[in-house]
């Protein structure tokens, strides 16, 4: 039995304005060390709201939120900052690189937050996940100078940086032509496969999906299918 | 460390709107600039007001006002102890304006080790023959070199040498408007009728401005013992005793002392130049106020743009807030980027408003009324420079307050998912 990285315990959230909707209906399901996981649901049925509970950034739901076994439902703001900062990995369907700093510098920055490294090591390391992702020709430029497949990949090296727990994707393709959707997924499987990296992803393609280890599928705010 | 990046991420927001932050910047110079130029010049302005005034004016005046005498004989005897008595048109007594024993009370206040210098003076009205015609005046006899060391004689004799005075039997400083009146230059004799009708000669070596015209037509200075000469009384005949202090805010609590003590009466500074105080404590009320309402408004200039840079920075905040800064950081960075902005205007509006209040000090400014000024007084204080600075940042700390406040509760999922 492989470690749970995340569980979710009867996770419900509602919305109340301007009448009550209730998106997530009582999410029970968990990600073991080592899973590449996709949610699958067409738009609206809550999956992307779920994702952002998970990710500790939405803090109004019922239910607990469990990670590496530790209970994050009631904390701090600041702890539960630092808890993304070390554990949690994100890709957007926008990049979100600041503009002000190299791609060099937008990979270091949740290193340097960190504060666990020197300046020195933390650049080092974003070196190395740079080159995993093929770009470390592009580190000194500025975000604007490179293409949109390789702003995602840069985001990608951002969220490796911290060697996270769990990297979570929200339709991290979705922005992306084919080719560059295909490299993105690729750079997802390796990780997975070649350094044990969980993963989940929140998709509506069926075809990245399907490639994916596992994939649960949701409908209306409750999972229909935990791909188990 | 943790600070290191702040100031880091700090910087790159500011640089990367160098034009606003530059804008806003020189809004805090302008207003620190024109904070510390008007205060200077104020209390330059002040200073002179004041000195004018309180250079020339003892501390403590001790003199003899000729008053009714309070107690009446009825009042001593003891057989109408419990009875009112009222006694009618009630004249003063006919005794010399002198100081009783002034030689005796001069040596002890030279002693008193609050005492700065003690100069005495004598008064005395005469009137200066020209021709037919007499005007009136006022003769004050004067110690002139501790007249020279206390009260800035000096500045006041506009031509002659007031070492004259000392050094030339029966000589007078003239004031300047009655020399006019009487056509007489410096080497030239003039008469003077005392009160008793006595003439004197005296010889004219220098002219006295005081920048009041009516004290110029009237006031002259001789030395004490020529005037003493002159009134044929002996040298302790004093009718003022000037005492300038060390520390000028205890005059009021001493001349009360020494009016007991000596038998005289006594007027401090305070009393005697009440309205001097108000008017400076009013225009540096005034001063202040209006570099605080122009580091306000640089303030709300800060405010507005803080504010921009925030919803331009929306998507950075909201990735900064996700990838593991918590919004106690994000707060930061917004304030440090206020503060940078305050400090660095500030320090700028510190320059600068040392240059301009320099330059303001080199412009001419000759008036006749204030005969040892030549440029535009202006009062260097660090002081000044010192209230500017704290206030520089304490307007930016609370112009980039709320807007920092605003960004740290932005929340990352709303900009997130709103694309």
């Amino acid at each position: 039995m492989s470690n749970k990285v995340i569980e979710a315990i009867n996770i419900s959230k509602s919305f109340h304005d301007p009448i009550t909707v209730n998106v997530l209906k009582e999410i029970n399901f968990s990600v073991n060390q080592g899973d590449f996981v996709s949610i699958m649901g067409k738009s609206g049925c809550g999956k992307s709201t779920l994702l952002y509970i998970l990710s500790t950034m939405d803090t109004q739901y019922k239910g607990e939120l469990l990670l590496d076994n530790i209970k994050m439902t009631g904390k701090k703001d600041v702890d539960l900052a630092r808890v993304r900062n070390q554990k949690i990995g994100f890709v957007f369907q926008f990049h979100y690189l600041l503009s002000e700093f190299s791609v060099l510098r937008n990979v270091m920055l949740p290193g340097l937050k960190l504060g666990e490294k020197t300046t020195q090591e933390v650049e080092h390391y974003a070196y190395e996940k740079l080159k995993i992702l093929g770009i470390q020709d592009e580190a000194l430029k500025s975000p604007n100078q490179i293409s949109g497949g390789q702003k995602q990949r840069v985001a990608i090296a951002r969220a490796l940086i911290n060697d996270p727990l769990i990297i979570m994707g929200d339709e991290p393709t979705g922005n992306l032509d084919k080719k560059n959707g295909e490299i993105v997924f690729s750079i997802f499987k390796e990780l997975a496969e070649e350094f044990n990296q969980s993963l989940l992803i929140v998709t509506h393609d069926p075809d990245f999906a399907s490639r994916t280890h596992r994939t649960i599928v949701m409908e209306d705010g409750r999972i229909i299918d935990h791909g188990i | 460390m943790k600070f290191k990046l702040i100031f880091e991420i700090s910087k790159s927001m500011l640089f990367a709107r160098l034009k606003q932050t530059m804008v806003a910047a020189i809004g805090v110079t302008f207003s620190i600039t024109m904070f510390i130029t008007l205060l200077s010049f104020m209390g330059g302005l002040n200073k002179l007001l004041d000195n004018l005034i309180l250079n020339r004016t003892p501390h403590i005046r001790l003199y003899n006002e000729i008053l009714p005498s309070p107690i009446q004989p009825i009042d001593k005897s003891g057989k109408f102890t419990d009875s009112y008595n009222s006694v009618r048109s009630i004249k003063p007594k006919d005794e010399p304006s002198e100081i009783r024993n002034s030689l005796a009370i001069i040596k002890a206040l030279k002693q008193d080790k609050r005492v700065l210098g003690v100069a005495p003076k004598t008064m005395l009205p005469i009137f200066y023959n020209t021709g037919s015609i007499n005007l009136t005046g006022v003769i004050n006899g004067i110690d002139v070199l501790e007249e020279r060391r206390l009260f800035t004689f000096d500045d006041y004799v506009v031509k002659g040498n007031s070492v004259d005075l000392k050094n030339v039997p029966n000589s007078i400083v003239l004031g300047i408007a009655a020399a006019k009146k009487m056509l007489v230059e410096i080497g030239d004799q003039i008469q003077v009728t005392t009160s008793n009708g006595e003439r004197f000669p005296l010889k004219v070596v220098g002219f006295f401005q005081s920048g009041i015209e009516d004290i110029d037509k009237t006031q002259s200075y001789c030395s004490l013992a020529t005037t003493q000469k002159m009134m044929g009384k002996s040298d302790s005949y004093i009718t003022d005793i000037q005492i300038k202090l060390k520390d000028r805010s205890i005059a009021r609590k001493l001349s009360i002392q020494y009016a007991k003590l000596f038998g005289s009466q006594a007027i401090d500074i305070e009393t005697a130049n009440s309205q001097f105080d108000t008017g400076s404590s009013i225009r540096t009320l005034i001063s202040y106020a209006v570099g605080i309402t122009l580091l306000i408004v640089a303030g709300f200039g800060i405010y507005n743009i803080l504010n921009m840079m925030i919803y331009e920075k929306m998507d950075s905040i909201a990735i900064l807030k996700a990838t593991g800064f918590s919004g106690k950081d994000v707060n930061r960075i917004f304030i440090v980027i206020a503060l940078t902005i305050g400090v660095f205007g500030g320090i700028l509006g510190l320059i600068f408003g040392f240059g301009l209040s320099g330059l303001i000090s080199t412009i001419p400014f000759a008036t006749e009324s204030l005969p040892t000024v030549e440029t535009y007084p202006v009062d260097f204080n660090p002081k000044f420079y010192l209230i500017g600075a704290i206030f520089s940042i304490i307007t930016t700390y609370f112009a980039g307050f709320f807007p920092s406040r605003k960004a740290s509760r932005i929340d990352p999922v709303d900009i997130i998912r709103g694309k």
